[in-house]
This record gives C-alpha cells, sequence and structure tokens, in this order.
C-alpha cells in the first residue's frame, strides 16, 4: 500500500519537473551557480541546476535524502575536489571571481566560504586554539595581542564566548554538543569567511540547543552570507529568507521562503513539505 | 498579557517580534473597529449625514486590516509551528478579527442606515432606548478590547455574562418599535430601519461576547463556548 501511493505521489503527472519553477535568481546574488552538473563516475548526482545566494540572506536547501543538497554545497567551496570520482561542470562565482578557475588556490578559497558540518568536529586542541588555528595558518594576526582579540570576538559573535570565558585553555571535546558547535562556527568565522556553508548543522543537537544555533544563523546573515543544508523543513522555514527545493539531482522550485511554506507552486515540493514523502 | 503568556521570552528575538507586531495589529484593528461602531451611533443618532457616508467608506480599512493580519498569522503558522500558548494565541487572534471585522460590518449597516432614515418622519434621536442600547453595547465592546490587550479573565467572565442585559435591552426596544407601528402605519419604514440597527448593535455585543471567549481561551487554554457560565467559573476555580 505503502509502494503504490508514494509511486502515486512521485509519478503523476502534476509531479512531472520540467525545469525550475520560482526565482533562483537575485538581484544581488554573493553566489551565482550557472548549469551545474555533478557526476560521481558515471552517476549523475546533480543536473543542470542554477541558483544564486542572496548577499546576507539565508538561503536553506531542503530535499529528501540523495536528492544532491550536499553535493551542491559542497561544490561551492570545492570541498568535491579531493574526491577521485566525483566530476563538477559548470559556473561557479563568487562575487565575479571564478572559484574554479586555475590561480583559485582551494585553500585561500575555503576560508572565504567557510563550511559547519553536521557533526561538532572541533580540533583535539583547546578552545582557545580551535579558534586561532585558522587565522595563524591565513596570517591574519601579526602578535598576541591581535590574535587574542580575534579569538575573543569569534567566539562572542557565535554566541560562546560568556560560557567559555574562564576555560579557554580546556579541549574543546570537553564542551556539550551544542557548544562545540557554536565553537565550530566561530572557528569558521575567525578566517573573516564571506559566505558561510552548513550542512545540517543542528541535526545532532537538542531542541534548546538547535534553538541557539538558529538565533546564532539569523543574527549571522547581517554579516554573512549563509547557506543551510537541513533535513528538518522547519528549521528551514523558521531561518531562511530564501527555500531550493531539490530533488533527485534536480531544483523542483525555489523562492521566497514564505511562499514556499504557504503556497508552493510545484505538486512535488507540496508533497515534501506536508509530509507525503520524502 | 506579557506576565501571563511570556510572548518576549523565546530563543528566537525575530519570532518575539513576529508575535508582539501581530498583537499590536490587532489591537489596532480593534481601536479602529471601536471607533467606526462610536461615529456610526453617532450618525444615527444626531442623523449625521456626512459622518455616516464616512463610517461606510471606512469599513475598507477594517477589511483590509483582517486580510492583512490573516497572512501575517498565516506565515506565523507555515515558519514557527508555535505550540502550547503561541499556537492559541494564533488561533485565538485569527479568531478575534473574524469578530472584529464583523462588527465592522454591522458599524458600516449604522451608517447605511443613518444615511436612509428620513428626517421628516421620527428618526432615531427621540428613541431613548436605542441611545441606551448603544451606550451598552459600546463599554461592552471597549471592555472586551480592554481584556484583550491585558489578558485579563476574570474581566472576560464578567463581560461575558453582561451579554444577558443587552439583549434584554434590545427585547425592549423591539417591543416599542412593534408598538410604534401597530399606532402608525407611516412610521413603519423608519421604524423597521431602526430595529435593524438595533439588531446590529445586539450582534455587535455578541461579537464582543465571543472575544471574550477566545481570551479565556488564550490564557486558560479552556474552550468556554457554548457552556454555562457557571460551569466555566466552577472548572476554573477547581483548576487554581
Amino acid at each position: 500500500m505503502v509502494d503504490n501511493s508514494s509511486s502515486e505521489i512521485l509519478f503523476s503527472e502534476d509531479t512531472k519537473i520540467d525545469g525550475t519553477v520560482g526565482h533562483c535568481f537575485a538581484d544581488d546574488a554573493k553566489m551565482s551557480m550557472r548549469n551545474v552538473n555533478v557526476f560521481y563516475d558515471k552517476k549523475q548526482a546533480i543536473n543542470n541546476i542554477s541558483l544564486d545566494l542572496a548577499r546576507n540572506q539565508v538561503t536553506a536547501l531542503i530535499g529528501p535524502s540523495g536528492c544532491g543538497k550536499s553535493t551542491f554545497l559542497r561544490c561551492m567551496n570545492r570541498m568535491n575536489d579531493n574526491i577521485a570520482i566525483c566530476r563538477v561542470e559548470g559556473e561557479f562565482k563568487l562575487d565575479d571571481e571564478d572559484i574554479y578557475a586555475k590561480k583559485m588556490d582551494p585553500v585561500l578559497l575555503r576560508a572565504r566560504v567557510g563550511m559547519v558540518f553536521q557533526k561538532p568536529n572541533p580540533f583535539p586542541k583547546s578552545i582557545y586554539e580551535n579558534v586561532a588555528y585558522g587565522p595563524k595558518i591565513h596570517g591574519l594576526a601579526s602578535n598576541k595581542a591581535e590574535l587574542d582579540e580575534i579569538v575573543i570576538t569569534s567566539l562572542q559573535k557565535a554566541g560562546l564566548f560568556n560560557e567559555v570565558k574562564d576555560r579557554l585553555d580546556d579541549s574543546g571535546t570537553s564542551l556539550s554538543g551544542g557548544q562545540q558547535q557554536r565553537l565550530c562556527i566561530a572557528r569558521t568565522i575567525a578566517v573573516s569567511p564571506e559566505v558561510i556553508l552548513m550542512d545540517e548543522p543542528a541535526s545532532a543537537l537538542d531542541p534548546i540547543a538547535t534553538a541557539v544555533i538558529e538565533e546564532l544563523i539569523d543574527e549571522l546573515k547581517e554579516k554573512y552570507t549563509i547557506a543551510i543544508v537541513t533535513h528538518s523543513m522547519q528549521q528551514a522555514a523558521r531561518i531562511s529568507q530564501t527555500t531550493a527545493y531539490f530533488h533527485m539531482g534536480q531544483l523542483v522550485e525555489m523562492g521566497e521562503t514564505k511562499k514556499i511554506f504557504t503556497n508552493p507552486s510545484h505538486k512535488l515540493t507540496e508533497n515534501y513539505i506536508t509530509g507525503r514523502f520524502g | 498579557m506579557e506576565n501571563e503568556l511570556h510572548l518576549s521570552q523565546h530563543i528566537s528575538k525575530r519570532f518575539n517580534q513576529e508575535l508582539e507586531e501581530v498583537r499590536n495589529q490587532v489591537l489596532k484593528m480593534g481601536g479602529l473597529v471601536e471607533q467606526q461602531v462610536s461615529n456610526g451611533l453617532i450618525a444615527l443618532l444626531e442623523a449625521d449625514q456626512a459622518l455616516a457616508l464616512e463610517v461606510v467608506e471606512t469599513d475598507a480599512k477594517v477589511n483590509a486590516m483582517e486580510v492583512e493580519i490573516d497572512e501575517t498569522c498565516t506565515e506565523i503558522l507555515a515558519r514557527r509551528q508555535p505550540a502550547a500558548s503561541d499556537l492559541r494565541l494564533m488561533v485565538s487572534i485569527i479568531k478575534t478579527i473574524t469578530d472584529l471585522e464583523r462588527i465592522g460590518d454591522e458599524a458600516e449597516k449604522l451608517g447605511k442606515n443613518a444615511l436612509k432614515i428620513s428626517p421628516e418622519q421620527s428618526g432615531a434621536k427621540q428613541f431613548v432606548e436605542l441611545r441606551h442600547l448603544g451606550d451598552s453595547v459600546k463599554k461592552m465592546l471597549n471592555r472586551s478590547l480592554n481584556a484583550y490587550a491585558r489578558m485579563n479573565v476574570e474581566e472576560a467572565l464578567d463581560i461575558i455574562q453582561s451579554d444577558r442585559l443587552i439583549d434584554e435591552e434590545f427585547d425592549n426596544l423591539s417591543r416599542l418599535l412593534i408598538l410604534k407601528m401597530m399606532e402608525d402605519p407611516r412610521e413603519i419604514k423608519n421604524a423597521l430601519r431602526i430595529s435593524w440597527c438595533a439588531r446590529a448593535l445586539e450582534r455587535i455585543g455578541d461579537h464582543s461576547k465571543n472575544i471574550c471567549e477566545y481570551i479565556v481561551y488564550l490564557v486558560k487554554g479552556k474552550d468556554v463556548r457554548h457552556t454555562s457560565l457557571d460551569d466555566v467559573r466552577k472548572s476554573l476555580l477547581t483548576e487554581q
């Protein structure tokens, strides 16, 4: 019975994907992606997707497992470079720079386009060192005082400073899950990124820690452009201004979050956000 | 309200803001509706045609506010998935503005009838009972809106009870109008219009009562519609 109903929902006439509906391009784009195709060996994971990340906004990428949203996110700071079988085609621009250009150093790119992962992954070092590591290797501080300043402001921006100010020398792994995730966000902020990519940043956290991270994301967007992949569509609804719905490697619909969650244009989007499949 | 519902204590500041804003929108709509009723009554009792016209035209503003608040609520429901007291707040707002909009319509009726009552025959002015009914209804509406702003359950229960008096006043006025019509059939036309106005006022009382029921629901989480007041008081008391 389950099979029948889900195939009906997925393959009926009005759930055909015929290009993207909605608005995928922004007036003021921080990043623009055009005609992106991604292959893992012969399998195509992303099928001709074009979209913009609007400057100082939160863009949420949602969709069922295996729809390509994480793959797409990882392409935006060349995390897929390290996967031998992965081939990326299409245009990726950060402001007007081609991020896949030969002269672009992926290490520098990842400082400008930071990433926060699903599981908090602090280095097995002190809280201070976790945040100071990036600025050190990128030479952002010329002396200890400057470095201290960067560490403190980054922890403040991540809403963690008051909780850890008396134990900056403790190990980063001694913190709670929610605190570790904020530490990772502080670490990302410390190298002054322009864009922050987040892959399920709150899925390993309890509801209160999640609410704290979400509030933080809302504050961070004043300074940074944010793209977030999330399994929780409620989270996308709460924190994003724009939502993109991915399905089987295609971008089905993208638009204002309010519109997507009150009156989506595509039947597949409607079915997914109302919990009819996925 | 702040004390009872802790609206500003969410981790998300934006959610706090959104709830505060939509609540202010409702209070603003309440203020406008109250003014409409008051102006409609003056237009009717003083046969002020210009004011009557203004009331009729201003109803569009009330309607627009209802649509606007509805939209805000839909967005909050879709994006925030409010729970418990926040959810009750949303439900009570959506219901309250429907009643406010209807009160607006009744006020518009007062204006429309004021425009049509012919001045040659006995106008509305001579009916002291109509003036009295109008004052009672205005006061009831005002108290309901204040109770809403303060989330005052005791006051709300009191107001629900007072609706009976309005109904009695309406019955008295109806009897008087029937008498008038029997005495002189030439008065029927005006008397009917005045009767419709009285009916509109009585309905405003009903809508005010509904708003008070939503206050009880919002604060106590109890649906007190279609129950006797004594039962309501009893169950609220045992809860405490």
